[in-house]
């Protein structure tokens, strides 16, 4: 997987769960959490869509490095 | 012979617009099958029916506004099939006044509820469970036949559409069966081709007119009391890592479901606090969670989750994922939409350490669930952080004292306290 390709994974997963976010202006360093407002429950549906995507776990000790676009690209790249 | 009556969608509703009929004269209904999509204040809404049968004929158009009660469709019951002859028209069972409030609470003449009290008197279970077959159209309970009216010429076949495009013109307000041309596939081109209209901004408004009615009839009529009781949750949080550990993350289960378990476990042990009030105290029989969500317009719905006394965590967890993601997206049925028999309500994660709520009528309890976070707390006579979470409950003073409110709290503690157990 290239970068384009897991930040492909991470943007399609967060406009699942949060349509309301503009990715075109989301900050990739913005907690996703505290900045961009993604509940519990919005969080596990992202990080569950992901997973599913990449068919690979992410277990809750990993969540911080879900936490934002940036982590998340670089977290699935690291694979 | 039934009648599919617009339903009402909790106390607050007092009419609603048909959006869109997802059967036609001829097809087949199966209980709890959506047949049609209702625009309120709120939300729009998918409708279920409650009893199998056959839609004989659609009374009202798509775009209509009508009041809760005007009947939407006739339906056939399974026993018009086997050939029964209709039952006779009953003699009206004496209303007491209550009972004619709850009616009309519910949008209900009397004739549509089989009464099951001493002489055919219709008591409070009754209208609630016609209330809840009603709600979507109960061909059986219904045993007068609706007025007549004026049928209306219905589309001989839905216009065909993409998902995409069904949706698109249902969050646009869009009427479906005024795009048909021909047999061409209607797709979300043409939905977007067409000026969406000022809806969207107007249901804000309205959200917050029918919040603030349900809110002021609270404030006016519900003499509150708040009881609040802080938890250490540190043990039952590190059971939680370990068993979503062997989780896959869509399985995993969040602590909102854990509050939720132990709402409904208190609910069950302090049975005085989970119904409704209307004169007097009515226990409800299971525990019919309402749950506070805060939907993507920025309103707030507090739908129900039925009979959840018979979920377990995993199973509230998977129903709480389905609920949440469907108000937010504005998404709900009719049924979920009823008065639950007791609301838990908590603000997003790391918000206030307190929830003091307000009760929705006709219930008597509101659950809040403030944030979990460390804090300082004295274990075994130590100073020592854990993580915590204030509990609080505001409970109708009509219904019950702060006795039985502290009672509840210390119930959920107890629960939350033994995971193993929930």
């Amino acid at each position: 997987m290239n970068e384009t390709e897991a930040r492909d994974v991470v943007t399609t997963a967060l406009s699942d769960v949060a349509p309301e976010i503009d990715l075109e202006t989301l900050d990739p360093q913005m907690s996703l959490r505290n900045g961009a407002d993604l509940d519990s429950m919005d969080f596990l549906a992202y990080v569950a869509a992901v997973s599913e995507t990449v068919g690979r776990d992410i277990p809750e000790d990993d969540y911080d490095r879900m936490d934002t676009v940036a982590g998340a690209v670089a977290y699935l790249l690291e694979g | 012979m039934g009648v599919f009556a617009m339903p009402s969608l909790g106390a607050d509703m007092d009419e609603g617009t048909l959006i869109e009929w997802l059967v036609k004269p001829g097809d087949h209904v199966r209980k709890g099958q959506v047949v049609a999509v209702i625009d309120t204040a709120k939300s729009a809404i998918d409708v279920e029916v409650f009893e199998s049968g056959t839609v004989a004929e659609l009374l009202v158009e798509p775009g209509t506004l009508v009041p809760v009660g005007t009947p939407l469709a006739r339906i056939e019951g399974e026993d018009a099939e086997s050939g029964l002859p209709p039952e006779p028209a009953r003699p009206l069972p004496p209303l007491t006044p209550p009972i004619r409030h709850l009616l009309h609470q519910y949008g209900l003449a009397p004739e549509e509820v089989h009464g099951t009290g001493d002489g055919g008197r219709i008591t409070r279970k009754d209208v609630l469970a016609a209330a809840g077959e009603s709600s979507a159209g109960g061909a059986r309970t219904v045993t007068h036949h609706a007025p007549t009216l004026q049928p209306r010429p219905v589309p001989a076949s839905r216009p065909r559409i993409t998902p995409r495009a069904r949706r698109l013109a249902r969050e646009r307000g869009v009427d479906v069966a005024t795009l048909a041309s021909g047999d061409a596939v209607v797709t979300a081109a043409v939905v977007e081709a067409i000026p969406a209209k000022p809806a969207k901004k107007d249901r804000t408004a309205a959200m917050r007119k029918v919040t603030a009615a349900l809110m002021g009839r609270a404030a006016r009529e519900i003499p509150h009391y708040y009881v609040a009781q802080t938890v250490d949750l540190t043990d039952t949080l590190d059971w939680l890592k370990q068993t979503n550990a062997a989780r896959k993350p869509r399985e995993r289960i969040l602590p909102a479901a854990l509050f939720l378990r132990a709402a409904v476990l208190a609910a069950q042990a302090v049975p005085e606090l989970n119904g409704h009030w209307d004169e007097q105290f009515q226990s409800a029989d299971g525990v019919d969670l309402g749950v506070a969500v805060a939907t993507r317009a920025g309103g707030l719905v507090t739908p129900r989750i039925v009979g959840a006394q018979d979920l377990d965590l995993s199973a509230l967890m998977s129903h709480l994922t389905d609920l949440v993601k469907r108000a937010k997206a504005g998404r709900l049925r009719g049924t979920e939409l009823q008065p639950g028999s007791i609301t838990v309500s908590s603000l997003a994660d790391g918000g206030p350490d307190a929830l003091f709520g307000v009760i929705y009528p006709p219930q008597v309890a509101l659950v809040g669930i403030g944030a979990v976070a460390q804090r300082p707390w004295v274990l075994a006579g130590e100073l020592a952080v854990r993580s915590t979470v204030t509990v609080t409950l505001a409970a109708d003073h009509r219904a019950t004292d702060g006795r039985t409110g502290a009672r509840f709290l210390a119930a959920m503690g107890e629960a939350l306290t033994q995971p193993e157990e929930l």
